[in-house]
């Protein structure tokens, strides 16, 4: 009786053709501004990276070639910067990743307060770079009003001058401290989806706390980890408010990394075309690290 | 030889008490079902026996000795989760020899330990495979091969079989059968299941609401049940309870009337019941047989057909219901009338507390 309410099936390639072209001019609003958005500051970039392109000697223009380029591989800034960004983003990774994940475990152990101690632990996240380098700098590490100072004189201790005698170490106590909290955030939720069972036949099966630790938790935690070391390093490399408002890149080039080099050389020796080529080798480098993190991580989710 | 001992084990969290004096006795060799609805507590039970949970008073004792303050790992116990709780990072093999592992013993001897106890378990192939990569019941036997390996003094089982399906349920609870024959071992099982528990166990201990409600072997639940309870919870169909009125007691047992007026006598001492008083009688779906003669009347309002047997859901005059389990190949349906007669000697009466009356004879399987 209802058999003729069965419409025939449409061809599936006729109806993915037609399904392509009724939606495409939904989504091709925020396609374009998206390519836009991404295309055009990256082609100007590319393009500067090969022009003379001085603001303090407008006269001076044209192509330029691999002029910019070869200025700044033979800069010993430039590879001093390097340096910096790496040591900054590895031992900033090492912190939050080792503590990250010891303060996880902790933070999964039932003890009075938990809720409130989680979200104290938590809150260094939701501080913007800016105000916490700033609170840093003149609240806890100035020699003569910061909280270290102080505690350094009440022991009869000389107070350290942090910025001045170990500027890397304080921008990476600074950084650290702020992306703590994300790395605890990500690894205390993995650390609660340990099934209970697990943790129990290990009991059973003889394994004491510190061996369920590297037996049972630590492996469990695999996956979280790589994820926190992968997007921890895309925002590391960028790191730039905390260097600009405590050392600005100094003493000398002690603290400069990368993106601190660009913008140094862009807005502070105002040259447009140099500052374009540190531009592009960071696009590269940051390409080179996502490739293989994204690759190594991708299998390790796979398992 | 490893036995067990409760002797009043209780626990409480803060005021509530989930297990309230529980007594038990478990021989070497024995085979101990714990039964009971969700939440009677048979599994804390367990975690108890295990050390995985505290035991609020009361002692627990292995081989005699006193083992409430032994940690869980040092109790000479294994346990079998009911998830599994397998290590998803190591393979079976290192699954199964990781409590070796944590106990220091030499690779070689681990070894041979794990691949015995692969050989028994005939998962020789599977050794190099994560848990991930096995099906439900060979990762329900890695479970098994990890507390084998122990060589425990009593095996734990967590309703071990529950995340299986049916047939592979059926396979496993032929294999565990089998197990505790090879093995020679003690072992004590949680389950809701009733049929594993009627199937596996020496021993059934019936639980409810955190106290024991009877202890015996299985045909002796089955024949025998102490009270309502045990009697409504083991055996399927349920057994059927009908209102009674209690007449009066001569030698051949106590006589009681159904509401319909029906008369019964059942094999059974009066015990602490008075004559004229209430009571329940209970007849299982399998003592009752169509027979025209019968003294109990009703209708058929449903009848289930399982192909070999045929279980017909009747109301009876009275408006109570009863389900009856007859031949599959009998024709009776559904808004008939029928007529059923019943054996007094497979009948139970319960009191008003609801307390079985004692039976004068006791079944020849269940003694």
């Amino acid at each position: 009786m209802s058999s003729t309410a069965i419409a025939p099936p449409a061809a599936p390639a006729a109806q993915d053709r037609s399904r392509t072209r009724s939606t495409l001019p939904l989504i091709a609003p925020s396609v374009g501004v998206l390519l836009l958005w991404m295309i055009v500051p990256l082609v100007m970039t590319l393009w500067f990276s090969f022009q003379r392109y001085n603001l303090l000697n407008p006269e001076v223009g044209g192509f330029a070639g691999f002029e910019n380029y070869e200025f700044l591989v033979t800069d010993p800034d430039f590879w001093a910067s390097l340096t910096n960004t790496l040591v900054l983003v590895g031992s900033v990774l090492v912190i939050t990743v080792v503590f990250g994940t010891l303060l996880a475990v902790l933070f999964d152990q039932p003890f009075p307060g938990q809720g409130i101690a989680r979200v104290l632990a938590i809150s260094p996240f939701f501080v913007m770079p800016t105000v916490s380098a700033l609170v840093w700098k003149n609240l806890m590490m100035h020699p003569i009003y910061g909280v270290l100072g102080v505690l350094a004189r009440a022991v009869g201790m000389e107070p350290v001058d942090w910025f001045a005698e170990y500027p890397m170490a304080a921008i990476i106590i600074i950084v650290s401290w702020q992306w703590l909290p994300f790395a605890l955030l990500i690894l205390l939720t993995a650390v609660q989806s340990l099934d209970h069972e697990q943790k129990e036949a290990a009991r059973m099966d003889g394994a004491g706390p510190v061996a369920q630790f590297f037996f049972i938790t630590l492996p469990h935690l695999g996956r979280a980890i790589s994820v926190v070391v992968m997007i921890e390093t895309i925002f590391l490399l960028t790191v730039f408010a905390e260097i600009f408002v405590t050392t600005s890149g100094g003493p000398g080039n002690a603290t400069t990394n990368l993106a601190f080099l660009i913008y140094a050389r862009a807005l502070l020796q105002f040259d447009v075309g140099g500052g374009s080529a540190g531009g592009v080798v960071a696009i590269i480098l940051a390409n080179i690290v996502a490739f293989f993190l994204v690759r190594s991580i991708a299998r390790r989710l796979e398992v | 030889m490893a036995t067990l001992e409760l002797r009043d084990i209780r626990k409480s969290y803060v005021a509530h008490e989930v297990i309230k004096g529980v007594n038990l006795d478990v021989a070497d060799r024995d085979f101990v079902v714990f039964v009971g609805p969700s939440g009677c507590g048979k599994s804390t039970l367990l975690r108890m026996i295990a050390g995985l949970e505290e035991i609020t008073s009361g002692e627990l004792l292995i081989d005699g000795k006193r083992v409430n303050e032994v940690g869980p790992a040092d109790r000479g116990l294994a346990m079998v989760f009911q998830s599994y709780a397998l290590y998803p990072h190591m393979t079976v093999r290192q699954n199964m020899g990781f409590a070796l592992r944590m106990a220091g013993i030499a690779k070689a001897e681990r070894e041979r330990k794990v691949a015995e106890a692969a050989r028994i378990l005939q998962l020789e192939p599977y050794l190099d495979r994560r848990p991930k990569e096995l099906s439900g019941g060979q990762r329900q036997r890695v479970a098994i091969g990890r507390a084998i390996v122990r060589n425990p003094r009593i095996f734990l089982f967590d309703e071990p079989l529950s995340n299986l399906d049916a047939s592979l349920r059926g396979q496993m609870r032929i294999e565990l059968a089998r197990l505790h024959q090879e093995l020679d071992a003690t072992m004590v099982y949680v389950t809701h299941d009733q049929v594993e528990a009627m199937t596996l166990a020496s021993k059934i201990v019936v639980l409810q609401a955190g106290k024991v409600e009877q202890i015996g072997s299985p045909l002796e639940l089955y024949h025998h049940p102490a009270n309502l309870f045990v009697a409504g919870f083991i055996g399927s169909p349920r057994m059927n309870f009908l209102e009674a009125r209690i007449l009066g007691a001569d030698g051949g047992g106590v006589r009681v009337a159904l509401r319909s007026g029906a008369e019964i006598v059942v094999p059974a001492a009066m015990g602490g019941a008075q004559a004229g008083g209430t009571a329940t009688l209970g007849i299982r779906p399998e003592s009752l047989r169509p027979d025209p003669e019968g003294p109990i009347a009703g209708e058929v309002r449903l009848a289930e057909r399982l192909g070999g047997l045929t279980l017909l859901h009747v109301t009876l005059a009275g408006g109570e219901p009863l389900v009856v389990q007859i031949e599959g190949g009998d024709r009776t349906g559904a808004r008939e009338p029928i007529r059923l007669a019943v054996d007094g000697a497979a009948c139970h009466i319960f009191d008003e507390s609801g307390q079985a009356l004692p039976a004068l004879e006791r079944h020849p399987l269940a003694a």
